[in-house]
């Protein structure tokens, strides 16, 4: 009994629910959604700390033991990445009060952006396969609305693509469930994985149960060949709406996969984890073909979240300790540097009034704070060794090699020095050269939108330097991982 | 036009406490046979639906002056305030209490804090359906 698990959720929830009563008054929202905002990333602290020292954490809702209530559970994992949910939020949150504009904040947006979090958060905390499916639905509603809030043409338009193909995939979802539950019998991931270890053999009908699940969360986590809808859609929204998806959404979507396939489907790796394997390295190749294919800075940002995806999901189908340790050192770099970047290329639009890159260039002559952060954000997106990105990649290279998987960790390597130079061709071209297609006489005040960007991209200097410091959590967070029986030990307490 | 709909008119009068009473009746019977907040909702906002067919938006509007978003604010408060109601008794968020109690008229009853919850649903069905109703009823 720990209540400290359900905060992250009821703190973003009850703020969504005041908000909704003071929908006029703007400045009040702000201060409310960013002092709350403040207080769940205290709260996380808390969380990992209590983690760290005491294992695993769970929470039987309403006092109903293990596998006949709902179980939320904190294992180092999830609450590694609530702590990461929650700093990007506090940071989109603050970049969202100078560029969202009045409008959208009128109509309920700060409201619908703590519902996502709620969502989020909900969905890494939970032991129970059916809550997970409606968190899903929390944070996939709130995202219809703030993809569509604004009501622009290409807005409309995306949210009909990305509303059809979330809906079929969420009754895909459900029919998995069904079929789960009617060979299982329980909800209780816990309890499910118990009952799969007790069948002697590994039935074949377990593994179309895998790769259904595999189908449903690589939809939501765009995985190839599953990623068709996600260039489009998350060009629509504004840049902090953007900068939520692009960071949050996805990134459950991989949670998903990786507590599935470590939880439940271990026990016949040949078949599911060859077919990850494959389909991770063909989702890297998908997504640096389309970072450098592009002259548009958003594109080609969008583009690195895929490739992102297909790194990620590499480590985690080698499953060994080295791989998922690689694997969530990734995701979480990850999370935050994709956060940062969208809203540097956000304040860089907002400068030249264009994502053109092919229009404007020399703006490090007059924004040179932002060009550095900027530099700052891209070596360590593209994995340049003091910085974050670097030790996540070379644990899941490092893990490729060891299972004997060349093909992959090399193309993996190579793509790196891909993923850097489309990073860098905004660089060079945005940043050097002559200044032209801005106006450099007025320069345009972005401090208060610079500093929630510089905010996350000093979590991510800090998440690179101090890897001796993090590196304790993340192998324990591996360890649940590779050892499923700590899981369930902790959630069923024999 | 309006004068045209008399019987409508005066039969929606009628009814219409019918089935507030039938959805409250609905709404509190939840807990031993099937009913509950969810449907107690839907036919609270069936009710008025009736009215906005007989009269129009403006009308019910006068009578019911009451913004339904709010209403949906005020009822999932209500049902996490309940939930969370718990933590300050030091049990698991979510756990509910009941007691039997002697109410004057009503005599020995029980009173259980799920139907607190479930007044929280009630309240977001009403407000959900009558908000999506209003709102494309006035959108031209």
């Amino acid at each position: 009994m720990n209540n400290l698990v359900i905060l992250p959720i009821a703190i973003p929830l009850l703020t969504a629910i005041i908000l909704i009563f003071f929908a006029r008054k703007i400045v009040v929202q702000r201060y409310i959604s960013a002092i709350s905002m403040l207080l769940n990333v205290i709260v996380a602290f808390m969380l990992i700390q209590q983690v760290y020292e005491n294992g695993v954490q769970t929470l039987n809702v309403g006092n109903w033991p293990a596998p006949f209530g709902i179980t939320l559970v904190s294992d180092m994992l999830s609450a590694l990445l609530v702590l990461t949910t929650t700093i990007v939020g506090f940071a989109v949150t603050l970049y969202s009060f100078q560029s969202i504009g009045e409008d959208r904040e009128k109509y309920y947006y700060y409201t619908f952006v703590q519902f996502l979090l709620a969502g989020v958060i909900g969905a890494f905390t939970t032991g129970d396969i059916f809550n997970l499916f409606v968190f899903f639905e929390i944070m996939l509603m709130a995202s219809y609305v703030l993809l569509v809030l604004g009501g622009s043409k290409i807005q409309l338009r995306e949210t009909i693509k990305y509303l059809t193909v979330n809906v079929v995939s969420s009754a895909f979802f459900v029919i998995g469930i069904a079929f789960l539950y009617s060979i299982v019998g329980t909800l209780n991931m816990a309890h499910i994985s118990q009952r799969i270890a007790e069948l002697t053999e590994f039935p074949g009908i377990l593994t179309v149960i895998a790769v259904l699940f595999l189908i449903v969360f690589g939809l939501k986590g765009a995985i190839f060949p599953l990623y068709f809808w996600l260039p489009g859609s998350y060009y629509a929204p504004p840049v902090p709406v953007m900068a939520l998806f692009g960071a949050l959404l996805t990134k459950v979507g991989v949670y998903s996969i990786i507590r599935t396939f470590t939880l439940f489907f271990y026990h016949d790796k040949g078949y599911t984890h060859d077919i990850l394997l494959v389909l991770a390295i063909i989702t890297v190749l998908i997504g640096v073909v389309g970072s450098i294919a592009y002259w548009d800075i958003k594109k080609i940002i969008i583009y690195n979240i895929i490739t992102a995806i297909g790194v990620i999901l590499y480590g985690v189908s080698i499953a060994t300790d080295t791989g998922f340790s690689g694997s969530l050192y990734y995701l979480i770099h990850d999370m935050v540097i994709k956060a940062a970047l969208f809203l540097l290329i956000g304040i860089i639009i907002k400068v030249t009034g264009t994502a053109n890159l092919k229009q404007f260039s020399g703006l490090i002559k007059t924004y040179p704070v932002l060009a550095w952060t900027y530099f700052i954000a891209a070596i360590s997106l593209a994995g340049i060794p003091p910085f974050s990105g670097f030790f996540g990649k070379l644990l899941v290279i490092q893990s490729g090699f060891e299972a004997n998987e060349f093909i992959g960790a090399v193309i993996i390597l190579i793509t790196s020095l891909i993923t850097l130079y489309s990073v860098m061709k905004i660089f060079i071209y945005g940043f050097w050269g002559e200044a032209k297609g801005y106006n450099s006489e007025q320069k345009i005040s972005y401090k208060a939108l610079l500093f929630p960007a510089i905010l996350l991209v000093a979590v991510s200097v800090i998440y690179g330097f101090g890897t001796e410091v993090v590196y304790p959590y993340i192998s324990n967070a591996a360890e649940t991982l590779t050892n499923p029986d700590i899981y369930i030990e902790a959630v069923l307490k024999e | 036009m309006k004068n045209k709909d008399i019987i409508l008119q005066t039969i929606a009068k009628v009814v219409f406490f019918i089935i507030i009473l039938f959805s409250i009746h609905i709404f509190f019977e939840g807990h031993y046979r099937p009913g509950g907040g969810f449907v107690g909702g839907l036919v609270t906002a069936g009710g008025l639906v009736l009215l906005l067919l007989a009269y129009d938006l403006k009308t019910v509007k006068k009578l019911m002056p009451i913004n339904f978003r709010i209403l949906i604010g005020i009822g999932l408060a209500v049902a996490l305030l309940t939930a969370s109601a718990a933590m300050l008794f030091d049990v698991p968020f979510f756990t509910h209490a009941f007691d039997y109690f002697d109410l004057p008229l009503l005599g020995e009853t029980s009173l259980h804090s799920a139907a607190l919850f479930d007044l929280g649903v009630y309240l977001v069905v009403v407000g959900t359906t009558m908000t999506i109703i209003q709102t494309i009823g006035e959108s031209e």
